[in-house]
Formats: C-alpha cells, structure tokens, sequence
C-alpha cells in the first residue's frame, strides 16, 4: 500500500459540441438523418462535429492526508476535472485511481426536495451523498444544531429563508465524513460569515488527516488551506506546486484578464433550463476592453437567453478584488415577466469608485421566491483597474501606491474660517 | 514507488469503459439506501400536499372501472370470461394502472432528477428503478380494494391466487424494460416526453383490459401476446377468477418479450449512461 490517495494519469475529456446540439434536435431530424442515410444519400457524417477539450493529459497524484487545490480560470477544466474523479462523467483517455472512500461535494443541497421538511431533506440529502441511513439517523441531531434549524425542522424547506436552506445544505454536507473528500465552489455561497464558517471546517476535515481535493476561485483559501495546488489552463496542468506561489504566479498572469466571456451554443453555455448565460462584456468608451480606466463610467453587459417564460429573472454582478474580496454586489430587482428569447442587458459601474488593481466579475442569473440560482459564475470578466491623470482622480497629484479597496471619491467641504473664541478674561 | 500491476489496491479506478454490458449489481446493493430514499420521497411527495391523500390511489381505477363497465359490460356487452364485468375490468387495470404509471414515471425520471446526475455519482440505473418501484404503494392499495370486491361479489380466490405475485414480478420486469428504454432515449430526445401519454393510450387499447382475450381470433394470440401486457393481464384474470384454462402460450411468450426487453433496456441503458451527466 502506498501512501497515495489519488493518482491520475493522462487524463483527457473531450466533448462532442455537436453531439450535445442534437439533444435539443427532434426525434424526426434524427429519423430523417437515418433514411437518408439508409439510402444512401445525404451527408455520409456530421463532417461539422466540433470536438471540445475539456481536459488534455492531465496528471499529477495526491498524497493521504494532503489538501491540494486546483485553481485556474473558467472554463479551464477544473469542472470537468472534478467531475471525473466524482464519477459523474468518464474521461475520453487516461485513468485516474482512487484509494479510499470518496465523498464529493460538488454542490451543497442537491437532490433538496421543496415540498420536504428539513428533517426529511437531511435524510434524503444523506443518503444522495452517499451516507447510509444508520448514519445518517446517528448523525441527525449534530447536523440540526450546525445548521441552527431546530424550530423548523417539521417546516417544509421551501418556506426556510434561503440562509437557513444553505445553512441545512452545508450542514449535512459537513457531516460527510470520507477518507477523501472531492470539494467544488460550495464555499462560494452564504454569506461572509457563513463562508468563514465552511473554511474553517475544511480546515477541520485536514487536520483530521483527510484527504482533501479542493477547487476554488478564492485564492486566500486556497493558499492558506493547501500545502500544493495545480493549475490548469485551457484543460493543461500550467504548474504544480506550493499553493501560496502558485497563487502568486496565478493573481500576477498577464493572460487571466477576460474582457469578454461567450458562449456560442445555447446547450455549452452556464445556466439551467430557465435561463442560460450567453455572453458577458466589459465596454468603457463604446469598446470592449479588459483595461478600465477608474475615472470614467465602465458599463458591463449580459446576454442571456431565456429558454421558458420565466417570472421576476434577477440580474446581478457581485465585484471581487484580487484576494477575492467582494466589493460589491449588486442585482436589479424590478419585478419583471420574459419570454422565450435572447436579451441583452447592461449596468453602469460609476467613475470613482473602484480601486487599481485586478477585478473579478461574478455574472449571477437568479429568481426570487422561490430562490432558484440558474447561473452565479465567478471570474465571468476579469480586467484590470486603473487610475488616469483625469482631473478628477481621487489620488489627484500624488503617483504610487493609494491605499484602500475602493477608491470613492467624496465631497469635502470648503475650509472656512472658524471664529476665534474670545480669549477667556482669566488665564 | 513502482507497481507491478497499475491500479492494485486501488478502491476505485477511472478510465474510459470499454466492455459493452457490465452491470454492477453489487454496486447497486450498496446503494440501497439511496434507492429506498427515493421511493420514500416519490411516494411522500405524492400524497403531501393532496387533500384526498392515498384516496386518489382508489379514486383512478374505480372511476376507470365504472366507466369500462358501462360502455364496454352494458353498452357493448363484451363478453367477461364469466367473471362479474367490474371484477373482470379490475383485475386488468390493477396490473395496468402499475405499468402505465410506471413507465410514465421512470420516462421522465432522468431528466427530472438531472440536477442529481449532473452533480452526484450513484449508478443511474437507481431513478428508473426506484420510479418502477414508487408505483407499487399504489398497486398495493388497488389489491386491497379488489379483495373488497371480490368479497362483495362474493367471489373466493382459489390456490390459483398464489401464483398472483409471479405475475405482478412479470409486469415490475416488463416496466422495467420499457422504462429504462424510454428514460435513456428522453435524456437524448426529449420527444420522448410527448411520446409517452400517447403511448400508454395506444397500448391500453392494444391489451386486452377491456375487452377478454378470448375475443381475439386464436390463431393470432400468440402474435398478440408479443405485446407482453397481453400475458399479464390474462395471467391477472386467470388467478382471480381461479377457473378456466390460462393462455400459457400466451404467458410464455409475454414473459419471453419481457425479459428480452428487460435486458436489452439494460444493456441501451448503460451504454446510453456514460453521456447522461454530459448531456441531460
């Protein structure tokens, strides 16, 4: 026995993006296809299959008791890697060995039935994670306590605020207990707070000599929590090594700005059967740029395309710094009631409000009551802020470092002069 | 450290699958809990929010009963094998009302659950099978009200009834089958959606819940049995009315097709498998 916990070799995924269009095809195109195809007539194949490389020779292993990261931009295999080694999808070559129970949490709350209670839905989540039902049954006080749910526990979760349904979700997940544990963005929801919470319990679960495979946008956690981090680029490992330089190499990469983001095909694209993201966009002075210049309005602009008539779609953007502070967020929430069809919106970052350096978009698609997230997708846009010699800058003459997160500019009042107060008689 | 042989020891190894039928049957025993969870939540589901509850489970086939028994026991007078014609029309919707509801739910059970394809690893085979199974509670109910009815008619099952659960194993077989075809092929097309409520009409029609068998002209039942309802309904009917010859030649070969359909939707199903978490 080695003490290796997983080892991956080679592994490569490759998608047929022309395969998944014909989902969205009829039976009767397909019946055609074969007729014509029967007859000898027709195109021979689909000469037009593009092939996706999701991941491209892949390899790298994981020590017992090792918590490693994997970091890389959207889009660059971290999903699809995850998946893999879940089991929720085979890889196209390579091979990948696991030694140990896994438990993968590719997402808190999965399989949460609306209409069950939360005692019912901590059964059934349970069990969909893969734990038995002795122990679920054993375990079952412990997680009402985490999640702080103890009067609600006979309320259907559809009538739980969403902190609470979080809460529930993350804390059968924590419940979890594997020899290697397979961990995606769920450390991306809740509130600040509640993220601390989820970190400090995976912190946890690596004291306990887990294993521990986790990706994530945010940096401070991964170099604070991994001993080694892989960093995958278009579905390449770029580098393998010490977290805290790798995420120092990862923040300071020229090529991790993204002033645009699309998706030519409506089934690739982010997003459920509600509502899918197409495209995202950073423009400043009517084109499109990756370098925002802090002392004029920046607009950003979502295309979506809505796939059923849908009721109150939000629409929001949440801004996050280079060590993944979230500056902002902020959604349009005007009642509203869509058709079928492609939109286009945008909204208006005011001048004078964001601070230099590298700024992280989160594009979010969601519906309130019942709170249902169809698309929250991190680094969407990435550019890089900065200052100008514009009268209006707030650093005005002063050149080098300018301190603070955000870079507001106030009003100061005129200085006027205050009345002396007559000196006292007596001194 | 080298190995000899790459993989030993290891709990789980991922790569591309190459054989064309495995079913890991082991893998689904360790997953029973998950199974038995997801009945628990069909069937919860089902009667929490309904103000009749479990009733409706009584309410589909007596409504479908009265109505068979006017317009086909009064207005047609079909013959019913001697059976009282509510009796005669119960015994087949029992097992029916099962099947259709089966394979309308197993149908549409992948894509429902697809956020759980997309973001857990359990063997798929699990949502259609637990959607074959989350119709018994209801099958179960029905029986008990036929046992009703048949004291009301003052019928006595005869040891004939005992062979009842062979039959009702052939028609969660045949559901089965039909369900794992038709959940595989929804994932790819979603046509299939639409196909399935015309389907169940066509095939009830098809099988013989209405009308006896006997009215099919005997040289063409074996042929008509191929439809392997056929076989289930008259095994149904044979072990309530607990006289009169079975069709075995029918029965077998309902229960050949079933059992071929049931291997084949496996073997569709775990090739179709692979790419359900890609496309669904």
């Amino acid at each position: 026995m080695s003490d290796i916990a997983i080892r991956v070799e080679n592994l490569s995924k490759q998608y047929e993006i022309g395969a998944a269009r014909h989902r969205e095809d009829i039976l009767r195109d397909q019946l055609v296809h074969g007729f014509k195809k029967l007859c000898g007539r027709g195109p021979k194949a689909q000469a037009t299959k593009e092939i996706f490389h999701a991941l491209t020779d892949v390899s790298f292993e994981v020590r017992q008791g090792e918590v490693i990261g994997i970091i890389g931009r959207n889009g660059a295999g971290k999903s699809t890697l995850l998946k893999i080694l879940s089991r929720i999808t085979k890889p196209t070559q390579g091979r990948a060995e696991i030694y140990g129970r896994v438990g993968s949490l590719l997402e808190v709350g999965t399989g949460f039935h609306q209409e069950l209670t939360g005692g019912e839905n901590i059964f059934l989540n349970g069990a969909i994670l893969g734990m038995k039902k002795n122990e679920i049954r054993r375990k079952f006080d412990e997680i009402v306590a985490f999640a702080e749910v103890e009067q609600f526990i006979n309320t259907p979760v559809k009538h739980y605020s969403s902190g609470m349904y979080v809460r529930l979700a993350f804390a059968v997940a924590a419940h979890l207990e594997p020899e290697i544990l397979i961990v995606d963005e769920v450390l991306a929801v809740g509130d600040v707070g509640f993220q601390k919470k989820c970190i400090g319990k995976m912190g946890d679960v690596a004291k306990n000599g887990r294993t521990v495979l986790f990706v994530s946008h945010n940096m401070a956690a991964v170099s604070q929590l991994c001993e080694h981090a892989v960093w995958l680029e278009h579905g390449q490992v770029k580098e393998i090594g010490n977290a805290a330089e790798l995420v120092k190499d990862y923040l300071s990469d020229e090529n991790s700005q993204k002033a645009a983001c699309m998706w030519p095909h409506v089934e690739q694209a982010p997003g459920d059967d509600r509502v899918r993201l197409m495209a995202g966009r950073i423009v400043q002075d009517g084109r499109v740029t990756s370098v925002v210049d802090i002392n004029e309005p920046a607009r950003i602009e979502i295309e979506f395309e809505v796939l059923r008539p849908v009721r109150n779609l939000v629409c929001g953007i949440d801004l996050f710094n280079s060590m993944e502070l979230c500056l902002f967020s902020n959604c349009d929430w005007r009642p509203n009631f869509l058709t079928p069809g492609r939109y286009r919106k945008h909204v208006d970052v005011p001048p004078q409000l964001l601070a230099e350096g590298r700024v992280s978009v989160m594009l979010q698609l969601f519906f309130y009551s019942p709170t249902i997230s169809s698309v929250a997708l991190r680094d969407a846009l990435i550019f890089d802020a900065t200052d100008s010699d514009h009268p209006l800058s707030v650093r005005g003459p002063q050149k080098g470092a300018w301190p603070g997160v955000v870079r507001v500019r106030l009003e100061w009042g005129e200085a006027s002069p205050v009345q002396k107060r007559r000196p006292s008689a007596v001194t | 450290m080298l190995s000899t042989n790459p993989g030993a020891g290891a709990t789980i190894v991922i790569q591309p699958t190459r054989d064309l039928f495995h079913l890991d049957l082991h893998e689904i025993w360790q997953h029973r809990d998950l199974l038995y969870f997801l009945v628990w939540r069909d069937v919860k589901v089902r009667y929490k929010q309904t103000a009749i509850g479990a009733a409706w489970a009584l309410l589909n086939p007596l409504v479908t009963m009265a109505i068979f028994t006017v317009v086909f026991g009064h207005f047609a007078k079909l013959p019913s094998d001697g059976m009282p014609y509510p009796i005669f029309v119960f015994a087949a919707l029992l097992p029916w009302n099962y099947y259709s509801q089966a394979i309308t739910r197993s149908g549409a059970s992948l894509v429902g659950d697809a956020n759980l394809i997309r973001k857990v690893y359990f063997p798929r085979v699990i949502i259609p099978l637990s959607a074959t199974i989350t119709p018994l509670v209801d099958f179960a109910i029905a029986f008990g009200l036929l046992l009703g009815m048949m004291i009301w008619f003052g019928m006595s099952p005869t040891w004939a009834v005992l062979t009842l659960p062979l039959f009702a194993a052939m028609t969660v077989i045949i559901a089965l089958g039909v369900g794992l075809w038709l959940s595989a092929l929804n994932v790819r097309y979603r046509d299939v959606g639409h196909i399935i409520p015309f389907l169940t009409q066509v095939w009830l029609y098809a099988t013989p819940v209405a009308y006896s068998l006997n009215l099919v002209p005997s040289q063409f039942r074996l042929l008509y049995s191929l439809n392997p309802m056929v076989g289930v309904v008259e095994g149904f009917r044979w072990t309530i009315r607990g006289s009169g010859d079975l069709e075995v030649g029918a029965v077998v070969v309902s229960a050949a097709v079933s059992v071929l359909v049931l291997v084949g939707g496996l073997a569709f199903f775990k090739h179709m498998e692979e790419t359900f978490a890609d496309v669904v």
